[in-house]
């Protein structure tokens, strides 16, 4: 079985927020879900599968009650909880679930406010006691694959940097960004070092906010007034330190996803037009892309340089909305916002000075947890229909 | 680094109890599994690899191999170098490295096994060899 073909994104929203201490978290996913519910032109009623990730306050009961969902409807469920790239996994999933026939109509939100107030701790699990005390943050665990790149490829702060430029030239179009401002690779440079080798401007942004989605049947997709897009392809995979046998920090669970998501599909990295990869950091998408095969293990450094990710510039546009470096990364979580742009792209309602020119085919990929310590990886392949 | 950081003492459980007994005592331990021969760290009952219960305790020399590292600059208790090392056995493990000037520490350094006080077990750190 397969499910190329058989689910359908319908509605798509990203809260415009980015700042948000008068709303609750609650409260942002059901603005999210109302907006997307609002995009595909269905309404709450028509929702009969519900998916959430760890960022929904108490998790699938609460959610399901608060937003009021139609339980004598609603029919399926899942709370998978891989990070940023769960909302990947959740796509995934509810074409799994629409292709089983188990829902029609699902609805997926990511809300959260982590500028507003601190964040819970991250679970941990049975390396607690063995890794705990080292402090491992975000940080510095995307700063030791960006550390061990360097070393075994010779990759460049001036490489990771032209990720960061290429994605300020996009948010500069986008009246949501959170950073509109353009930049160059010696600001990039410049600005202060957070966690060798990755300085204040090869992170993203931390923000409030949300988005969410409507996935659904092939036959209520084309009775709605949206452009059709459709998952062809879909990937997921986990990588940690196994025991601690051939640690390799310079490639990530993308080296299964995608293949798996590309195989579905039945298409090459060569046929994309238009890829949303995570920008937790610079390194995150530099890895990703060579992990996805845009172009060989070692060689992103160069695949990135010169504008190379810039739409109307380069080879491959990538986060035409800003991405995470620049725009958006709601809930510290940023699968969502990649699935939310490869849309619009598809749909062809990307901002008209970053719109990829005949956009049938995109990727959204994205990884959760720590790249350096324990990770997910989901690869999405959509097109125009 | 003269002011001593305060870490939490382990929890422990009955499955890594032995590891934290043998740290009281300086001891660095891994667990080896017996049936497919491979060392593994963090210690687990059954092997990663083979899935056999067959797995013993053995001290470890504490020599190890920086493969990466990363110096955190941003941090309310000052600056600290994360990293993974590679055990002379094997099994690459991560920990900070500690007791030195970190601006120098650099992938491919030899460095060795240091205990932290905690209120319970100590816990284990690497530092220059």
């Amino acid at each position: 079985m397969t499910i190329k073909g058989k689910a359908y994104i319908a509605g798509i929203y990203e809260h415009p927020t980015r700042h948000a201490p008068d709303k609750s978290t609650a409260q942002l996913h059901a603005e999210v879900a109302k907006g997307a519910i609002e995009d595909a032109g269905l309404t709450k009623d028509d929702i009969d599968g519900y998916f959430c990730a760890g960022d929904a306050p108490g998790g699938l009961w609460p959610m399901v009650d608060y937003l009021g969902l139609n339980t004598k409807k609603l029919r399926h469920v899942d709370s998978t909880e891989t990070g940023g790239c769960s909302y990947l996994i959740h796509l995934g999933h509810a074409a799994e679930a629409i292709a089983a026939g188990k829902c029609s109509v699902a609805l997926v939100t990511l809300a959260g406010k982590p500028r507003t107030g601190p964040m819970p701790p991250r679970a941990s699990g049975a390396e607690a006691d063995f890794e705990l005390a080292y402090g491992a943050t975000t940080h510095n665990a995307y700063g030791m694959c960006a550390m061990r790149h360097m070393h075994d490829y010779g990759t460049t702060s001036e490489q990771l940097a032209w990720i960061k430029v290429a994605a300020s030239h996009h948010a500069q179009y986008n009246p949501h960004a959170m950073l509109k401002d353009v930049v160059t690779v010696e600001d990039v440079l410049n600005s202060p070092m957070i966690s060798d080798p990755l300085h204040r401007m090869d992170c993203c942004v931390v923000t409030d906010g949300g988005g969410a989605m409507i996935v659904t049947t092939p036959e209520i997709a084309k009775s709605l007034k949206k452009p059709l897009v459709r998952l062809i392809g879909h990937g997921e995979a986990m990588k940690g330190p196994r025991g601690g046998k051939d640690l390799d920090l310079t490639y990530s669970a993308g080296v299964w996803s995608g293949p798996r998501a590309f195989e579905e599909a039945g298409v090459t990295p060569k046929d994309i037009k238009y890829a949303s990869i995570y920008d937790s950091f610079t390194i995150t998408v530099l890895m990703q892309l060579e992990d996805l095969g845009f172009c060989k293990k070692g060689e992103g450094g160069k695949f990135v340089a010169d504008g190379n990710l810039i739409s109307g510039v380069g080879k491959l546009p990538f986060n035409t909305d800003g991405g995470g470096l620049c725009s958006n990364h709601p809930v510290n979580r940023g699968g969502m916002t990649k699935i939310l742009e490869a849309v619009r792209q598809l749909r062809g309602e990307a901002h008209p000075k970053v719109q990829v020119k005949n956009c049938d085919l995109a990727i959204a990929h994205g990884t959760g947890g720590l790249l350096g310590v324990r990770h997910a990886a989901s690869t999405c392949i959509l097109e125009r229909a | 680094m003269s002011e001593a950081k305060k870490y939490n003492a382990p929890v422990t459980n009955p499955e890594t109890a032995p590891f934290w007994e043998a740290a009281k005592a300086g001891k660095f331990m891994i667990k080896r599994c017996t049936t497919c021969g491979e060392a593994h760290y963090f210690p687990r009952a059954i092997c990663p690899f083979c899935f056999s219960d067959k797995t013993v305790w053995e001290e470890s020399s504490g020599e190890a191999t920086v493969y990466t590292y990363s110096l955190m600059r941003k941090s309310p208790t000052g600056p600290y170098a994360i990293a993974y090392v590679t055990l002379k056995e094997g099994p690459s493990l991560q920990t900070n490295i500690v007791d030195c000037d970190l601006e120098k520490v650099k992938i491919g350094q030899k460095v060795k096994v240091v205990w932290k006080p905690t209120d319970g077990a100590p816990l284990p750190f690497f530092t220059p060899a």
